[in-house]
């Protein structure tokens, strides 16, 4: 996959691709839509084959020790790349806004971790702002609505972009979702560690979704689409979930998540 | 809280709550209708953005002062006329207060709404001293008729439908007419409380903001309950906490828009009053004695333990009207006087971290609190900070321990990872059918809600070597 045929120029950037270990266990077919994206943008991908997790759920659990751990170690891996690109708004924040304030004790860290930051972007956002870059030639005739996760919208910005990129698929057509800002309660562990309550959101959520008579439920962050789309399937519902990166890549005629390959 | 409540664990009275659904259709109903008008009046109010740095920045210089500013706030309040009572803790200003009420003879006391009120347990403080109290908020008064705890900090009979009020009116007023309009119920609830509040011997209310420069108590309400309740009677006391304070009725101003529009969507309330001092020569009306009792109540310990953002809190319950978690559970859930976001980063302070580990934990950090707040509390970082302190207690349960120590092992190995990650999804596929498991061991938490899409065979990085390997 990795392409070494660029003529040399300017324009095109190093990435290191994080995929986040999510996407490398349950659904790698968004890390190779990442990577066929990323080259068409004029970008030289690797994948640093040592990566795991960023430390998100230690972070997240409040075991702020075990998270510097992994954060050294994720920032060793991914500091030699002009760019580190993440298919995951949370994956991504945890690196750009958590990592430096991990490690407000310890200087020479925490340079490394701030370089790092401000190198790093959440896939889609980095295929608009920073490479401006919009998809040609990708066609898939269906209607499908968005949402937002929540670290990607607050954490990030992240809004417009996918949005942006979406409107260049001939024959999609994007429906609003009433509650988009809303979380799906995925919240990482919280799904699991509060069920009942995690499981009431998302029921709420998935009515949301089916009521915009959509076919395809699109979003930026692997963790939120597995809640609402399993959620969707325990109903009955035929709607069908995809990373966008999925679907600006040319994959939205295979199989969606929890689709048998 | 009410003695059952108090008895069941955080996950009990959520089970409550969920399997409520006429508290849902209340829920929804509130929260719903605040969202919308809190939308509407930030659109239309260019100069929020400005407006909430700038009230952020009060609120932190002040907190920053305290000092100062507490000291000249009781200059100028007893230059007032006003009796300022300093209490540490909750017990001590709620001794405070039934020891004015004793000394007035009070046997009845009307009370306006005050979560401070509340945080102290001054209800039940007047309960024991037998004092009749008498709530003069149109929801405290329902809710003291249905003897519940209040469920939300700006309407505290969020939990009760329109139906369920009309039902509890029925009972017990004495003349409730036909309560077919919520205009006829307010009608009923007015001709049972006007006499209560001309024969009371004390009025007791809170504060929204206590100001510096004057020495003057201001309230916010809707009803005019509170100026019934701290006009006629002959002694009124104001419970508030010490970080109620602002420099000047300027800087009140700026926090009353934020406040206001922040609660309910409107531009002011109804009724915007300044307290200041008691009756004067020559005034009409306006009480003979004119109590300010200013709690701490963990409130220093706030600053000192890194929560001083927490102080700038208003109290206008737009966290709760946004956090996904409240819309779904309620306030009774969190078995504690402050619920929602806010709630979470106070208990744990107010009632002791063991008490109330499980609400730092019961939130997704989807941020959305944090994005409506009038006064940019980072309530998720906040949060974090308490999950933080939660885990280097040991406080965690060992399991949840366990499994972050096997998994915090492999991911710092990446070759052992490789192969535990490639084994785990190799195992779950066992487990699927048409693509999806519906059923697995350790997983029940996720299968037990929603179905769990099966992972392919092989992981990325397994399928990417492979690739690398054939050009």
């Amino acid at each position: 996959m990795v392409q070494d045929s660029y003529p040399e120029s300017e324009d095109v950037v190093r990435v290191g691709l994080f995929v986040t270990c999510l996407v490398d266990a349950m659904r790698p077919a968004i890390g190779f839509a990442a990577i066929t994206l990323l080259e068409a943008a004029r970008s030289r991908v690797e994948v640093p084959l040592q990566q795991t997790c960023c430390g998100q759920p230690a972070l997240n659990s409040g075991d702020l020790a075990g998270t510097r751990q992994l954060a050294q170690r994720t920032i060793a891996l991914l500091e030699p790349f002009q760019y580190v690109v993440v298919p995951s708004g949370s994956c991504a924040a945890t690196i750009r806004i958590h990592y430096p304030d991990l490690f407000q004790d310890d200087p020479p860290w925490r340079a490394r971790a701030q370089a790092l930051a401000a190198r790093t972007y959440e896939l889609l956002s980095f295929l608009v702002d920073i490479r401006a870059w919009s998809p040609k030639q990708v066609a898939l005739r269906a209607c499908a609505t968005y949402h937002d996760s929540c670290s990607g919208l607050r954490e990030l910005g992240i809004e417009a972009q996918p949005r942006k990129l979406l409107a260049s698929v001939e024959g999609l057509s994007l429906r609003p979702l009433a509650g988009n800002t809303s979380c799906c309660g995925f919240g990482g562990t919280f799904c699991v560690k509060y069920a009942a309550i995690s499981n009431a959101i998302v029921e709420e959520k998935a009515r949301s979704i089916e009521a915009t008579g959509a076919e395809l439920l699109l979003g930026g962050d692997l963790g939120c689409l597995m809640n609402m789309a399993g959620k969707l399937h325990r109903r009955g519902s035929s709607i069908r979930a995809f990373h966008a990166a999925e679907i600006l890549a040319g994959m939205g005629g295979g199989p969606a998540i929890g689709e048998a390959m | 809280m009410s003695a059952v409540g108090e008895r069941l664990t955080f996950k009990a009275r959520v089970r409550v709550a969920l399997a409520d659904p006429v508290l849902k259709v209340a829920i929804d109903r509130t929260t719903g209708n605040a969202r919308t008008k809190r939308a509407a009046a930030i659109a239309a109010w260019p100069g929020f953005s400005a407006a909430r740095d700038l009230g952020r920045d009060i609120k932190d210089h002040v907190i920053a002062h305290l000092d100062h500013y507490l000291i000249q706030f009781e200059r100028n309040a007893k230059a007032s006329g006003a009796k300022i009572h300093w209490a540490c803790t909750g017990p001590e200003a709620c001794d405070i207060v039934v020891g004015i009420c004793r000394k007035a003879g009070a046997r009845t006391v009307t009370r306006s709404k005050s979560m401070l009120g509340e945080e102290i347990g001054l209800p039940h403080a007047l309960q024991e001293a037998g004092i009749e109290r008498i709530e003069t908020d149109l929801a405290e008064h329902i809710i003291q008729l249905a003897g519940d705890p209040p469920s939300h900090i700006v309407w505290p009979a969020l939990h009760k439908t329109r139906e369920q009020v009309a039902a509890l009116f029925r009972d017990h007023h004495h003349n409730p007419g036909t309560l077919a309009t919520i205009e006829a119920m307010v009608a009923s609830a007015r001709r049972e409380l006007r006499g209560r509040f001309l024969t009371a011997d004390v009025g007791i209310s809170g504060a929204n903001f206590l100001i510096a420069d004057t020495g003057a108590v201001c309230t916010v309400t809707n009803e005019g309950n509170a100026e019934l309740t701290t006009t006629p009677p002959r002694v009124h006391i104001v419970t508030a906490g010490i970080e109620k304070l602002v420099p000047s009725t300027a800087h009140a101003m700026v926090m009353l828009r934020l406040l206001v529009r922040s609660a309910t969507g409107a531009e002011l309330t109804q009724y915007t009053t300044f307290h200041c001092g008691p009756k004067r020569p020559g005034d009409l009306d306006g009480p003979a004695e004119f109590h300010i009792v200013l709690v701490d109540g963990g409130r220093t310990r706030m600053l000192a333990e890194g929560l001083a953002e927490m102080l700038r809190c208003i109290r206008c319950g737009a966290c709760l009207n946004h956090c996904v978690v409240y819309r779904q559970i309620g306030g009774h859930a969190y078995g504690s006087t402050y619920p929602g976001p806010m709630g979470s980063v106070l208990t744990p302070m107010l009632e002791g971290l063991p008490r109330s580990k499980d609400l730092p934990h019961a939130c997704t950090l989807n941020g959305q609190c944090q994005e409506v707040c009038p006064v940019a509390i980072p309530l998720p970082t906040l949060l974090r900070g308490w999950r933080d302190r939660l885990w280097r207690l040991g406080l965690e349960s060992v399991s949840v321990r366990q499994g972050f120590a096997l998994w915090r092992f492999l991911a710092l190995r990446p070759a052992l990872y490789r192969q535990a990650s490639g084994l785990a999804v190799r195992m779950m596929s066992w487990f699927a059918r048409d693509g999806w498991i519906a059923r697995m061991p350790l997983a029940s938490g996720w299968t037990r809600y929603r179905d769990l899409p099966r992972p392919p065979g092989r992981t990325f990085i397994a399928q990417y070597r492979r690739r690398m390997r054939r050009p």
